[in-house]
């Protein structure tokens, strides 16, 4: 990766407290986004395949089997049919997408699956998803999974910290988990939908990344809100802030949610609107995803054949 | 440019809306148009002679159609249409007419892809903001109105509609702006006659279809085309009874001045140069995006548009960062394109005249960031602009640009936002952005703005008045304040108004029959004191049979002024509680109750009525004391319901300093009648009593003086309508004006408010009895007259 990692910076807590979120006005801009730009014919199919290399194919479900595990990997060596690239004319160009996202015991299994492929393993450790086993516990599931290979690891904060405002526990958490990750790269997942307002996103957002995050993450899929557009927003916003502050330039990761070609499109303009295209890169952006491959893949196929594609026909993720 | 060349590069491209349909439309007329008039397309009166002009697209500088120059002939036939349809429109019930109004909403939306692309190609606007705002928000309009007009006999059951109006609107939200007049016009029961602006008029002769096919009858709504002449005609036809205007001020004080003294209603909606404060403690990045919207929303062609940027000095650097980073990200194109923020200003008329005014006023001083952006290489397209440096003296920050120009500003103190904000003539809209709510609500209502938006911008809506203060021009649009700018209060007294002649002193007549054993000369009461007149000069008061009554002092200009003065410094009362103004009238009226067999001897001496007329008289101006002082806490505003989660607030806010001239005959009760309410409402007043029979207003100076009203709330000055009206009417600091004085001044107090726009209300020549109870000689009427609706929206949220 050619972006210099972030190292974090000491906790600024009057920075932090000074942040002001403004709900409605961040919807308004939210709700316009999708308005305001639009992309059509080979823009979209460009952008499209684009997308497929942004996404992190993931499964995390409790009925999770080396078996299902495997076939994902395999997807992920293959995301497109090889007859829609060549109709449209970008065979050529490597579309992977950006990471595997499974749990730390199957990290194993995808690392093999993937072998010789160049597409990363990610593991969700620290008590997925919702962080509340003891912390020893959580860097021990950290050091197994960089062992078992993946290079990048998600973990979740524990939601009880941004709720009560301790934002230096959460600091420490934090900055001790990316301080056991090593060379991984570290994903913050804030379970955004589970911390009640906009501004604690936010205030979450800075903490993370002042403690050393690469990526910052919407959320583990699990909560009964994921990824939304005003999150996002927030999200972004701090990243622009830190980078700001520091020089720094960090990832951001939507999860849950994004289910749709055209949804995702509109992730992709906001990224390219607030922070510029090199967050169109996968690394600085990552989908959290798994259906939406499939929506891509049906697009795509429309846009080679000028037929509306079946679901049937795009091999299952 | 290859789907690899865009993997690598990762460009929007283009995304242009398809045009085919609304060309489709101009074909069949084979783009030429005639005026609509009487539910048809009629020919222009000049037969082969008549004049014609065209609309042109001006992203292309091509000829869209060609349209007629209507007439004085044309205005004529329009107004005898929409006359011959008033009688039948107006009986008609508010269910019929709300049928006719709902099924326009339903085929503006219907037709609404056809008109906002031919909205865009006409203006230049993006394709983005005609589909998402214009015309879902004409359909709105047409929508809210259908049901006032279900509404109307019930909720505004005192008032009737006025007959034809005249309507002109301007070329910056053609569909929109239409919609906001005819949808309350017709509700109301009013018939109509539109023009639309020059540059264009096709979604509106595109609306005279819809009115075809909604099956309205012929008559209610014609629709015709035409420049200044055109309108020019309008305001002066004789058979109109109103003009609701929307454009510049300097045609908005023209509209004034022609239709002074011809009893016709007037709303203007006019300029404005509004503030966009920005205070340390806002969300910076949304406050930036608000900017975005403020003066790069329809290309800044925007009347309400926040084209002075205030910053808190604190954040003004981050700020200003900010803004320019967000300016570079801003896309400047085709109208039709998609992907578009902004479009191309209306001609090149204006975008000739918006770079000049820049040069021009760069001269000033003041630093320049343009969007460092791709522009068309032709077309009328400008880059979003940022002034900063620059002061209140510069012209860039006084005048209004009407272009995608922003001029920025910073500020230390909450108070210094409120004196820069207000540091203009104008007073449409302001926006506010703090997290903080107290800092929030405070400066919203401190600015003198018609509209302010807390933590958002341009937010518009038909529930909610729209309408500005000062040189921004007055009456409202939207809301049950906007409905009223189509009504008057039925039954008003038709006959025509006298003036009453100062009786001749018969020699040797002085006796007066009151037991005055000292001679008192009355002086003028400013400042809570008696001040000697400055011309030292006295005039007398003869009752009908000759006898001296007394004298009071020949008030002058500068008596004027001094009054205006005093009253400037009686700020405090506007502010003051509600309850408290209730007090202080109560006490007037307790205080004038102890006195009421002096004031009732003092009138019946002075206009020879008898006793039981005069105690009478006394007894109902104490009633109106009681009445408007129980109205001062009762006054309420409204809170609106617009479609989104916001809180609109109408306030009825007071104009500030009001002059009144009171009536020659009822010198007690005409003078408390109008003072009563004007004060309640927490004006400040200067009044100028009856000229014949002044003694009752000079008596009431130690009556005010012993009810605790605060110096300056009540200026009197006496002395002759003539001469003392005009100062007043052309008072720059004087907010509102009542002409209820001596007959055949109407006429020039409403040519003398141009000025600065004050707002004037008389008895329009006519009688008023008022002692007479059936009449509307009180009432609510006075105190919306008494202030001015200012709505705030507070978009709420965790």
């Amino acid at each position: 990766m050619s972006i210099v990692r972030n190292p974090g910076i000491p906790l600024d807590l009057k920075h932090v407290k000074g942040i002001q979120i403004n709900r409605s006005a961040l919807e308004r801009r939210a709700a316009t986004l999708g308005t305001r730009r639009s992309v059509k014919t080979d823009y979209q199919t460009a952008w499209l395949l684009k997308a497929i290399t942004l996404i992190d194919l993931t499964t995390l479900a409790g009925d999770d089997t080396i078996g299902r595990v495997k076939r994902l990997c395999a997807k992920a060596r293959n995301p497109v049919r090889r007859d829609v690239l060549e109709a449209l004319g970008a065979a050529d160009l490597d579309i992977k997408p950006g990471a595997v996202c499974v749990y730390n015991n199957f990290v194993g299994t995808a690392v093999q699956a993937l072998e010789g492929s160049a597409v990363p393993v990610a593991a969700v450790s620290t008590g997925f998803p919702a962080g509340h086993t003891p912390l020893g516990t959580r860097l021990s599931e950290i050091r197994a999974s960089v062992k078992a290979g993946a290079t990048e690891i998600d973990i979740v904060i524990e939601r009880h910290m941004a709720l009560r405002e301790d934002w230096r526990a959460l600091y420490n958490m934090v900055a001790r988990c990316r301080e056991v990750c090593g060379a991984a790269h570290i994903k913050v997942i804030l379970g955004t939908g589970e911390l009640g307002t906009l501004t604690n996103v936010a205030k979450a957002s800075m903490v993370s990344m002042m403690a050393g995050a690469d990526f910052i993450k919407t959320s583990t899929g699990k909560e009964s809100v994921n990824a939304t557009l005003p999150v996002s927003l927030v999200m972004v916003r701090m990243i622009r802030e830190y980078r700001e502050m520091t020089g720094y330039k960090i990832g951001y990761k939507p999860a849950g949610g994004i289910g749709d070609a055209k949804t995702a499109l509109v992730y992709m303009i906001l990224m390219k609107e607030e922070l510029g295209n090199e967050w169109l890169e996968p690394d600085l952006f990552r989908i959290g995803a798994s259906s939406l491959l499939s929506d891509i893949e049906r697009q795509l196929e429309h846009r080679a054949t000028g037929r509306y594609a079946a679901r049937h026909h795009q091999p299952l993720v | 440019m290859s789907v690899k060349e865009i993997f690598g590069n990762m460009d929007y491209g283009s995304a242009p809306e398809s045009d085919v349909e609304a060309r489709a439309w101009l074909a069949t007329h084979k783009k030429k148009f005639d005026l609509f008039i009487g539910g048809k397309w009629v020919n222009p009166s000049g037969g082969a002679n008549s004049k014609s002009f065209g609309s042109y697209n001006p992203a292309d500088g091509k000829k869209l159609a060609s349209v007629s120059m209507a007439t004085k002939t044309d205005v004529a036939k329009a107004v005898k249409a929409a006359e011959a349809a008033g009688p039948a429109w107006r009986v008609l019930s508010g269910f019929e007419r709300a049928k006719y109004l709902y099924a326009l909403a339903r085929l503006v939306q219907k037709h609404a892809r056809v008109l906002a692309v031919l909205e865009s190609l006409d203006n230049g606007k993006s394709i983005r903001e005609t589909r998402d705002i214009d015309i879902p928000l004409v359909a709105r309009h047409f929508y809210h109105h259908a049901g006032w007009a279900s509404l109307r006999a019930s909720e505004l059951s005192d008032y009737e509609p006025l007959g034809v109006v005249g309507q002109i609107i301007p070329w910056n939200f053609p569909l929109l702006m239409m919609s906001w007049k005819i949808a309350p016009a017709l509700a109301a029961g009013n018939t109509v006659v539109m023009k639309p602006a020059e540059q264009t008029p096709l979604t509106a002769l595109y609306f005279a279809e819809l009115c075809m096919q909604a099956g309205l009858p012929a008559g209610v709504v014609n629709i015709i085309t035409g420049d200044g002449s055109t309108g020019a005609a309008i305001v002066a036809h004789k058979g109109i009874s109103k003009i609701a205007f929307t454009g510049s001020t300097e045609v908005g004080k023209l509209i004034r001045k022609t239709t002074a003294g011809t009893g016709k209603e007037i709303t203007l909606e006019l300029g404005g140069k509004s503030p966009f404060i920005v205070f340390s403690d806002a969300d910076l990045d949304s406050a930036v995006e608000g900017v975005v919207n403020a003066i790069w929303f329809n290309q800044g062609e925007v009347c309400c548009a926040g084209s002075r940027l205030l910053v808190s000095e604190a954040i003004a650097d981050k700020f200003y960062k900010k803004l320019k980073r967000r300016m570079d990200k801003l896309r400047v194109g085709n109208p039709l394109d998609k992907t578009v923020d902004m479009g191309a200003l209306v001609d090149k008329t204006q975008m000739e005249r918006i770079k000049t005014m820049l040069a021009n006023g760069l001269k000033e001083g003041g630093e320049v960031y343009q969007a460092n952006i791709d522009l068309p290489e032709t077309g009328c397209f400008m880059r979003p602009t940022l002034i900063t440096n620059v002061d209140t003296a510069c012209t860039l920050v006084r005048e209004e640009i009407f272009g995608p120009v922003i001029v920025a500003m910073t500020f230390r103190t909450p108070d210094e936002a409120v004196q820069l904000a207000n540091n203009t003539r104008y007073g449409l809209a302001a926006s506010v952005w703090s997290e903080n709510i107290n800092t929030a609500l405070d400066i919203a209502s401190r600015v003198k703005a018609g509209v302010v938006w807390v933590n958002s911008t341009n937010q518009l809506d038909a529930a909610v008045g729209f309408g500005g203060m000062r040189e921004s021009g007055y009456g409202r649009e939207g809301g049950r304040e906007g409905m009223l700018a189509y009504l008057r209060p039925k039954a008003a007294n038709t006959k025509p108004l006298t003036a009453l002649k100062p009786a001749k002193l018969k020699s040797g007549a002085s006796e007066t029959g009151i037991d005055r054993p000292i001679d008192k000369t009355a002086k003028n009461y400013v400042g809570g004191k008696q001040a000697r007149p400055d011309g030292s000069s006295v005039m007398p008061v003869v009752s009908p049979d000759g006898k001296l009554q007394g004298e009071v002092g020949r008030g002058n200009r500068k008596d004027v002024r001094n009054a205006v003065e005093a009253a400037t410094k009686a700020a405090k009362w506007s502010s003051s509680t509600a309850h408290l103004r209730a007090q202080i009238i109560y006490y007037i009226g307790e205080n004038l109750d102890v006195r009421k067999d002096e004031f009732a001897a003092r009138i019946k001496a002075m206009t020879g009525c008898t006793i039981t007329k005069a105690r009478r008289e006394v007894e109902l101006s104490i009633e109106r004391l009681f009445f408007y002082a129980g109205f001062a806490d009762k006054f309420d505003g409204a809170v609106h319901a617009p479609p989104v989660r916001d809180i609109a607030i109408a306030m009825n806010e007071p104009l500030g300093i009001v002059g009144i001239v009171a009536p020659q005959d009822a010198p007690l009760l005409g003078f408390v009648s109008l003072l009563a309410p004007v004060i309640a409402a927490g004006n400040r007043a200067v009044i100028i009593p009856s000229d014949i029979y002044p003694l009752a207003a000079t008596d009431f100076y130690q009556v005010l003086e012993t009810s605790d009203v605060p110096a300056g709330v009540v200026n009197i000055i006496t002395g002759e309508h003539d001469v003392l009206t005009p100062t007043l009417a052309e008072h720059e600091e004087v907010a509102g004006l009542w002409y209820f004085g001596k007959a055949g001044g109407a006429a020039g107090v409403e040519a003398a408010s141009i000025s600065n726009l004050k707002q004037v209300w008389s008895h329009q020549e006519r009688e008023i009895n008022w002692a007479n109870a059936s009449i509307p000689t009180w009432g609510r009427r006075y105190m919306e007259k008494a202030t001015q609706v200012k709505n705030i929206w507070v978009p709420y949220g965790a």
